[in-house]
């Protein structure tokens, strides 16, 4: 088995959908979560906070520094993810598919590095 | 192959050529990975190099068995729990490939799992010309008129995201199967044009060909409802059909017109002739099945109706807007119209690199008399040009121009 991070993707300044959009959206991950549960292969999944919410933390030379913001100063951001567990690439591209079709956003597939002893 | 100290070298190269995609194809499901495969056949191959005084009766078995000890041989030298796994599949494994999929063809499973979708396009033919017709990467830049390091590059990424994003090796269900196809179509095209006209050297690969036609033909088996594919199988057949006359005594290359008809193949005619009706009857033309029915035009009675030619060529440039089939509908033009509307059709194309477009225009510039033209771009053709037989045909056409207006 390997795990794949579902992340979704979407661009700060893009015309922000209606709150009737987002119930749905809401209504339909909330179906694919249950989907991902039952079919054994959910490990974890959550959506995020707007990237301005975000902290970087630093260590340089010993020293702690934050800087308020995203790492990266990107128009596309991370809005969420979902990690799951598959077989192989074909079946992680399928839950992908659901999802994004869930989420109304795109989403990239990333294989994890394969855990040392699995 | 580098070197060729041994009695059987040069028998070596040709088994290398023959074989090589089919023993990675093998060796790929038994091991279920394609590093692990390619590797052991090339190391199998070093053996071979290095023990062959003559050829084995049965070469490719030779470098598949001695291939899978290989494998076994760096499996146990990994020694993770995960090697030993494989190793212990790998010496428990029948000779018989299991049926797994709709495909039994190691080959066709490999050529799918290749052209994966989530490999971007150049990728996927690259690594399958590389794999399955053990084409090397000159070969296959020349294919895609790109450099060589961004071919080789584009294997060794490919390859590493089989491996690393888990991309299975396996032939997709039927519910996947049309989506997956337009890819592997592409490849077996490209694998048959390089066996037609090979980078270096003489000009046929007939190796390349028969394998490209071979897998053409299981794949029209497998998927009889899909009218590209039918239509594929048919062009490349109709091509293959004229191959015996396409090269003449002293190994000059021989044109269309000039080809003696006889010695064209007449069932392999048939074959894409009955082909080429059964696609066209579904009504769902693509870009295979025009080209397919032109070359089936080309094949059809004592001359070629240029008229119908130039009518399809129309509908395949609507289809696929592209300067190579604006190029060969020009030639068409030019049959139909005359030299000076073709010339008028081949301005604009923009092809850099391409020897095809200098060489049609040359021939153009001859046909209208414009000797010192048509010689200039004869000259431009035969620096673009790296097969030999290619180059020869383009002197014998330069030093034959009459330069009516001097």
């Amino acid at each position: 088995m390997k795990q794949y991070m579902l992340a979704v993707h979407t661009v700060e300044g893009a015309p922000t959908p209606s709150d009737e959009e987002m119930q749905t959206a809401f209504a339909q991950v909330d179906l694919v979560n249950a989907e991902l549960r039952s079919a054994g292969v959910w490990v974890f999944g959550g959506g995020l906070m707007p990237a301005e919410s975000a902290t970087v933390v630093r260590i340089s030379s010993g020293a702690t520094t934050l800087t308020d913001g995203p790492f990266a100063e990107t128009k596309e951001q991370l809005g969420g993810f979902w990690v799951i567990r598959s077989a192989d690439l074909d079946e992680a591209l399928a839950w992908a598919e659901k999802c994004a079709q869930a989420c109304m956003n795109p989403v990239e597939v990333r294989p994890f590095q394969d855990e040392p002893g699995e | 192959m580098t070197g060729h100290p041994g009695a059987a070298g040069d028998d070596l190269a040709s088994v290398y050529r023959a074989e090589y995609g089919r023993c990675v194809a093998t060796l790929a499901r038994v091991l279920g990975d394609l590093g692990l495969a390619e590797e052991a056949v090339q190391d199998a191959f070093a053996v071979a190099l290095r023990k062959w005084e003559v050829l084995p009766p049965n070469p490719g078995a030779w470098i598949v068995t001695t291939a899978r000890h290989r494998a076994v041989d760096r499996l146990r030298r990994e020694s993770t729990r995960e090697a030993r796994h494989a190793e212990a599949l790998l010496l428990h494994q029948p000779d018989e490939p299991r049926e797994v999929g709709p495909v039994r063809d190691d080959q066709l499973r490999l050529i799918f799992t290749c052209c994966h979708p989530a490999l971007a396009p150049l990728a996927q033919t690259a690594l399958t010309l590389r794999l399955l017709g053990g084409l090397e990467v000159p070969e296959i830049a020349r294919a895609y008129l790109v450099p060589e390091p961004t071919i080789a590059q584009r294997i060794v990424r490919a390859k590493k995201k089989i491996r690393d994003a888990g991309i299975p090796y396996r032939v997709p269900d039927a519910a996947e199967l049309p989506a997956r196809l337009p890819p592997v179509l592409t490849v077996l095209y490209l694998i048959f044009n390089e066996g037609y006209t090979a980078t270096s050297g003489t000009l046929l690969r007939t190796d390349l060909c028969l394998e490209a036609v071979r897998l053409a033909r299981e794949l029209a088996a497998l998927m009889p409802d899909e009218p590209e594919v039918l239509g594929l199988c048919a062009l490349l057949l109709l091509i293959e059909a004229r191959r015996p006359a396409r090269v003449g005594p002293r190994g000059e290359l021989v044109t269309l017109a000039e080809q003696d008809r006889s010695l064209w193949n007449r069932e392999l005619i048939e074959e894409g002739h009955d082909l080429v009706r059964r696609c066209l009857r579904r009504d769902r033309p693509g870009p295979y099945q025009l080209q397919a029915a032109i070359n089936a035009v080309h094949t059809d009675g004592p001359s070629t109706d240029w008229g119908q030619v130039l009518a399809l060529y129309d509908q395949l440039l609507r289809h696929t807007p592209t300067p190579v089939v604006a190029l060969n509908r020009a030639i068409a033009v030019a049959e139909v119209h005359g030299p000076a509307l073709a010339l008028a059709a081949i301005e604009g194309i923009d092809l850099p690199g391409y020897h095809l477009l200098p060489a049609t225009r040359a021939q153009l510039l001859a046909r209208l008399g414009r000797g010192a033209a048509a010689r200039a771009a004869y000259d431009e053709a035969i620096a673009l040009a790296t097969n030999d037989t290619e180059r020869a045909f383009l002197r014998d056409r330069r030093a034959a121009v009459i330069d009516h207006t001097a």
